[in-house]
């Protein structure tokens, strides 16, 4: 009895010092969430209405082409994206991972762009990549009259521009990521593969890569994140043009809710969105802690 | 490098490192790290199927020398040696060379199998051949069952086999080991140690083995190298490195327990040469002098092991004081002060007991006994 009960007050008193923080969890995160999906349910319009129509807003979402080219610009930007972003990062790490002499000032070059918001990235790109006063405008001056780099103003291209910043934007990170899991590899591992006459390229591939999973693992979480997130690189780059070109999900929310005033179809953007990332994250979770358990299991 | 492998792999395993020529000079070598010079002038050469152990202190430069052998390292000045061939500027993977590391090194996402076979696959051998390799190296570590895990799934000691298997594929004539053992427990260590000197036995094979563990360099090595400050203090077989230790570093770092000192002087009577300590006065005529008919102060050296005590001390014993008893299991270590004061430790059976505050009668037999210049590094007289 006596044991117990100096347990009992140190658990109470770690109650009492969680139960702020309990507290935002419980009203913001999950009170927000089913308040954002039950509003997605209404017919709520300028103010919110507790008009229960179903999937009404669903069905109209679905209809809406700025919500579908959203969502098809969100999933061609984020395959790219993430692809281009971890691959140039792992490469530049690998580069830096050579004992080169000025490892600290070109570890901060790269590192540089990511220290910008991507509101900064995108009115820089933008200007670089206007036809009239950037790359295609120096391309002409430099003598080629017919050089054109107009994708920034092209509809089936934009997107393309905004994975461009945004891997600019991002490399950097993933480097310092991937550099941090380089140096993390044990040196008699390369002392090894060198007495085993392996060449350097094909001990990064089939030696190195496979043991930094959780190098890629942090960098991918990271990178997926600011994918869901994208919306004011496209607002300070294109602003969703030409036309609807760079619409991304994010910004159709923040525009209904903001400026076309129509609550009930913004959360239900905003509803799909979340029921796709937990859709993906759900099982990934799952599959990690079966992982774990079998891991702890030996 | 395939003409290399095709002929290498026409040879059976076991006998193919009597055939080749495998031994290794090194020749003046130096190696320094910017301005810290870490091996000086360093010369070695090492015989055919002869197990070198490299024994020093920690940061003496074992592992410096071991990688220059390997390639790892480059070296400033001086040449290295293998079969015959200068190979000072060869990559590691032609020098004829197979490494084990004390971390193990082992590919971790890579099954045992793979670890042994990686290398040889890479290296363009016919998949039947390495088969056949693999198979055999894990027969004789007794690893085949093994094969298909990954070595997260295996304990330390099974670790370090797959990394033994893995150099053994590669069917070198000369294997280089870099305190292999010194990640596993005593016990692990004990059973390995008798392993590696089988596998010596059967390959006869020249190996060069790192340790800062001087049992397992008495008990492994055809001759021991023991390296301290850049230099190697003496190269010569285990059993004269014991008995005959050319400076008192040598002396306290081979042996366990470590062996005693007790300072005085060697004087010459009409008895012939003694070593006074304070009054007692012990004789020593006989003792191999480097430089005959020297007197002066010195060291007297005797391991714990080699003082005589009680019945066996005979006509002159002198009566020590004991102070502490250790028992060691088989023996016990028994400290004693002589009557002058100075300390030192003898080894008895542990039949009777011995008790702090008893005399023992004690003498130490002058075959046994070194005699150093004073100093921490005196030279043996
Ligand atoms: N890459 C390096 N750069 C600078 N100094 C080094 C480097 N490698 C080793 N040294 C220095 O060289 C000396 C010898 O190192 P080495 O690794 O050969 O020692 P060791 O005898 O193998 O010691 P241990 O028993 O601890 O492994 C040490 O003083 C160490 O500080
Ligand atoms: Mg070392």
């Amino acid at each position: 009895m006596l044991a117990i009960r100096p347990r009992l007050a140190s658990r109470l008193a770690a109650w009492v010092a969680l139960s702020p923080a309990l507290a935002v969890l419980v009203v913001v995160y999950i009170g927000c969430t089913t308040w954002t999906i039950w509003i997605s349910m209404t017919a709520s319009r300028m103010l919110p209405s507790s008009n229960f129509v179903g999937l009404r807003q669903y069905e109209a979402l679905f209809a809406n082409e700025r919500w579908t080219v959203s969502v098809s610009n969100l999933v061609i930007f984020g395959t790219m994206f993430m692809i281009a972003s971890l691959a140039l990062g792992f490469l530049l790490a690998v580069a830096i991972d050579q004992r080169v002499r000025a490892e600290n000032l070109l570890r901060s070059i790269f590192l540089y762009p990511f220290s910008m918001s991507f509101v900064v990235t995108g009115l820089v790109w933008q200007w670089v990549l206007n036809p009239t006063f950037g790359i295609e405008r120096i391309g002409k001056n430099l003598g080629f009259a017919d050089f054109k780099f107009d994708w920034i103003v092209r509809q089936d291209m934009v997107i393309y521009c905004l994975v461009f910043a945004a891997v600019w934007h991002a490399a950097g990170l993933v480097m310092a990521i991937m550099l941090a899991g380089l140096r993390g590899i044990d040196e008699d591992i390369w002392k090894a593969a060198r007495v085993d006459g392996l060449p350097t390229w094909r001990v990064y591939v089939s030696i190195v890569v496979p043991m930094m999973g959780a190098s890629f693992a942090t960098a991918s979480v990271l990178m997926a994140t600011s994918v869901v997130r994208l919306y004011d690189l496209s607002v300070a780059m294109t602003n969703g043009g030409p036309g609807i070109a760079s619409e991304v999900p994010a910004k159709f929310v923040m525009d209904h809710l903001f400026e076309r005033q129509n609550i009930g179809l913004a959360t239900a953007a905003a509803t799909s969105m979340l029921i796709t990332v937990a859709a993906v994250v759900g099982p990934f979770l799952y599959w990690q802690s079966r992982r774990r358990a079998a891991a702890g299991a030996h | 490098m395939s003409a290399a492998m095709t002929q290498a792999s026409s040879q059976a395993m076991s006998h193919a490192a009597t055939d080749k020529r495998c031994d290794v000079s090194v020749k003046d070598v130096e190696i320094s790290f910017g301005r810290h010079v870490v091996l000086e002038k360093l010369s070695l050469d090492i015989a055919q199927s002869e197990f070198i152990v490299l024994l020093g202190p920690s940061g003496c430069g074992k592992s410096t020398l071991l990688n220059a052998i390997s390639g790892l390292l480059d070296v400033n000045a001086g040449q290295i040696w293998i079969g015959g061939r200068n190979v000072t500027w060869e990559e590691p993977k032609d020098r004829g060379i197979a490494m084990v590391f004390q971390s193990y090194a082992l590919y971790p996402r890579m099954s045992v199998r793979e670890n042994m076979s990686f290398g040889l696959r890479v290296a363009g051998m016919p998949a039947n051949e390495i088969q056949k390799r693999v198979a055999d190296a894990a027969t004789m570590l007794k690893i085949t069952e093994l094969l298909d895990r990954k070595p997260s799934q295996l304990s330390g000691g099974q670790r370090q086999r797959v990394a033994i298997g893995r150099a053994l594929v590669r069917d070198a004539g000369v294997y280089l080991f870099d305190e292999p053992l010194s990640n596993l427990d005593a016990q692990l260590r004990a059973e390995l140690r008798v392993e590696i000197k089988r596998l010596h036995q059967r390959l006869r094979a020249t190996m060069i083995y790192v340790t800062h563990d001087q049992i397992e360099a008495l008990t492994l090595a055809d001759r021991i190298a023991v390296m301290k400050d850049r230099v190697i203090q003496q190269l010569d077989t285990p059993q004269k490195i014991y008995r005959e230790p050319v400076n008192r570093f040598v002396a306290s770092f081979v042996g366990s327990p470590a062996m005693n000192f007790m300072p005085g002087r060697v004087e010459r009577g009409a008895t012939g040469a003694t070593f006074s300590l304070g009054d007692l006065s012990i004789p020593i005529q006989g003792y191999p002098f480097k430089s005959p008919g020297l007197t002066g102060a010195a060291v007297l050296g005797i391991r714990p092991e080699h003082v005589l005590s009680g019945a066996e001390a005979g006509p002159n014993a002198f009566n020590a004081q004991v102070e502490m008893a250790e028992p060691m299991g088989a023996d016990t270590l028994v400290w004693c002060r002589t009557p002058s004061g100075a300390s030192f430790s003898v080894r008895v059976d542990s039949g009777p007991s011995i008790a702090p505050g008893d005399t023992l009668p004690v003498s130490f037999p002058v075959g046994t006994l070194s005699l150093f210049e004073e100093g921490p590094d005196g030279r043996r007289l």
